[in-house]
């Protein structure tokens, strides 16, 4: 029982979710908000990896999500599109087809973290933040450059796949891929760090020289961590743009990036709960920070003072989300977690579930 | 031909290092050194302060590539490779400032230095394979029992910075051996032991020496530590040899004890 407890609640929740969603007992904006938190668990808990585990300092992570949602649209408008002439593939086989498309998207981005990987693993600590934000301003001006994905017009035409998808069975298909992969994420990534192979990941952040005595091979180590923050990132990204149902390449320019950064740290390096409870309050903060009423609200004593000030919540957000993190950061700079896990903080919870 | 191959085995040092020298720039920081090292001795170096002795331990380890000179490990040249490559060619070293995992449990520490004989790849471990099973299972099983003899096992499950100096010196070596070494290098063990933990690790190192089958190689600056344990002694100062000897005739050697002493004692 304890064994499968997570495994039934996870099941039960993502079913109730979905049938929420079927039935219109959750409209398209929840469903769309709750998609991206699923997205966002997926950014936070592999740049995690990095920048938690490894304690490496990467801050380019949106350019591995813009490779992945790049491939994956161009794939899937290849197979199911009408816009580079006629479908390749039979659209009864888009649920097939559909996750081997994010997966290859995935895997071309993990292949394109090499180029970040190689270079500045040779060197040390801020090399790495420097290249990888260099290689996220490359990824993105060589796609602007492309014309025939758009260039910075951006590309469209994912729909179709999607619309194919509710040909066969009008349901809610985006949320139901968006919680399996956020699911798998945190499957592969959970594995691959309790596993001994990828302890040496966490040997390599707190003692990198006894790693490498110690007969880690640390370079081999750190290029595979990479390409599994990168790949799943990738992953992310196929997902928001079959979301979105269209893509640009300036929606992953280094402020996606800062945001997944801010919720790794917001949630505390190295804690896999830490990084999956940071993506869901930071995206919940965001969508609660839009709404003019709220804002409005926050802000009554000031604006009794100074009637004449009519701020817009948009730039007010903005304001007041920082700050959070500039108090959280002043008061608990380890973050919400710090490295330990849900388990660790709640030592009762581990009597009810297993988690490996 | 068996005959020939079993005085071959015999005959094979350990470690032989030929003409070892390294230079920073323009300081020679250690020159022309020459050691054979036969299973099963256990070798001392000492010299003073900056004399070279880590630099011929980062040299072995595989940390530093030479300037110029030969090591051999089991007659296997390790000119080029990683330390990791030469860890597995059966060298472990310890350091002279205690370089433990300081987040991870004791066991784990354990477990992960016994990561190139883990022999699964990633996707083994994301798939959880029946040969990942195995393995893991044996990883673990090795530890413990390693941390058994080394009655420690009552700690696995705390983290090493809350272990007392004395016990977190005894699982870096616990954790240097865990790799299966023929040559285990001791960079320093009594550093910082106040004289009861000295005798303490006198009797630990001369146990693992019976009970692990290794050659040890050991830097130490507590002669009385050195004197008991070894039966070879070498001294280099300035990156020079300057004798070689049983601790006797060490402890008499007139260049020995100017160095350590001044000229002008005698």
């Amino acid at each position: 029982m304890k064994r499968y407890s997570l495994n039934i609640l996870l099941v039960v929740f993502a079913i109730g979710l979905l049938f929420a969603a079927h039935f219109r007992i959750i409209d398209g904006y929840i469903q769309i908000v709750v998609m991206t938190i699923g997205i966002n668990i997926m950014m936070s808990t592999s740049l995690n990896l990095v920048n938690g585990n490894m304690g490496e300092f990467t801050c380019g992570h949106a350019a591995f999500m813009c490779v992945g949602a790049y491939i994956s649209s161009i794939l899937s408008v290849f197979c199911f599109g009408t816009k580079f002439g006629e479908p390749l593939l039979p659209a009864a086989s888009v649920v097939i087809v559909f996750p081997i498309i994010l997966l290859i998207g995935g895997a071309v981005a993990a292949i394109s973290s090499l180029l970040v990987s190689v270079p500045s693993f040779k060197t040390r600590d801020d090399y790495l933040a420097i290249i990888s934000i260099a290689v996220n301003y490359m990824i993105i001006s060589a796609i602007e450059n492309m014309d025939f994905v758009g260039g910075s017009r951006g590309f469209q035409g994912m729909k179709d796949t999607v619309w194919a998808m509710t040909d066969i069975f009008d349901g809610p298909w985006m949320l139901f891929w968006v919680i399996n992969f956020t699911v798998f994420t945190v499957w592969v990534i959970r594995r691959f760090i309790s596993s001994t192979y990828g302890k040496g990941v966490n040997a390599i952040c707190q003692d990198e020289v006894a790693a490498e005595i110690m007969s880690v091979n640390t370079n081999k180590i750190k290029i595979i961590n990479f390409m599994v923050a990168a790949g799943l990132a990738g992953c992310a990204g196929g997902l928001y743009a079959h979301m979105i149902g269209y893509v640009n390449p300036q929606s992953f320019n280094i402020l996606k990036s800062t945001e997944a950064l801010v919720m790794v740290y917001l949630g505390g390096m190295g804690s896999l709960s830490g990084a999956i409870i940071s993506a869901i309050i930071f995206t919940g903060l965001l969508e609660v920070l839009r709404s003019q009423a709220i804002i409005d609200g926050l802000i009554s004593p000031v604006t009794f003072m100074f009637p004449d000030w009519e701020p817009s919540a948009g730039v007010i957000k903005w304001v007041i989300i920082p700050l959070l993190l500039i108090i959280v950061m002043q008061f608990r700079s380890e973050g919400i977690m710090g490295n330990r896990e849900l388990g660790d903080v709640f030592p009762k919870l581990k009597k009810f579930y297993r988690f490996k | 031909m068996m005959a020939q191959t079993q005085i071959q085995t015999e005959s094979t040092p350990v470690l032989e290092v030929r003409g070892l020298t390294q230079r920073f720039g323009g300081l020679t920081a250690l020159n022309d050194f020459n050691v054979k090292l036969m299973p099963g001795e256990l070798f001392g170096l000492i010299g003073p302060n900056g004399a070279g002795k880590t630099t011929v331990f980062n040299l072995v380890s595989g940390f530093y590539q030479p300037t110029e000179g030969q090591i051999l490990i089991d007659g296997k040249t390790t000119a080029g490779l990683k330390p990791h490559k030469v860890t597995t060619l059966g060298v472990a070293r310890t350091f002279q400032n205690i370089r433990l995992w300081n987040d991870m449990t004791v066991l784990d520490n354990i477990r992960v230095a016994q990561h190139s004989q883990l022999g699964y790849g990633f996707f083994h471990a994301i798939a959880r394979s029946k040969h990942y099973q195995a393995r893991e299972e044996q990883v673990a099983k090795e530890a413990e029992e390693l941390l058994d003899v080394f009655d420690l096992k009552r700690f696995a499950e705390e983290l090493p910075k809350n272990l007392p100096y004395g016990t977190q010196r005894k699982l870096e070596i616990a954790r240097a051996l865990s790799s299966h070494p023929k040559l285990l290098l001791l960079d320093e063990p009594a550093a910082g032991l106040n004289s009861a933990d000295a005798k303490d690790l006198i009797r630990l190192i001369r146990w693992i020496h019976e009970t692990f089958d290794v050659t040890i190689w050991m830097i130490e600056h507590h002669m009385d530590v050195m004197m008991e344990l070894a039966t070879q002694i070498k001294v280099i100062d300035f990156g020079e040899t300057l004798a070689e000897g049983n601790p006797e005739q060490i402890r008499n050697h007139p260049a020995v004890i100017t160095a350590y002493l001044g000229d002008d004692v005698i």
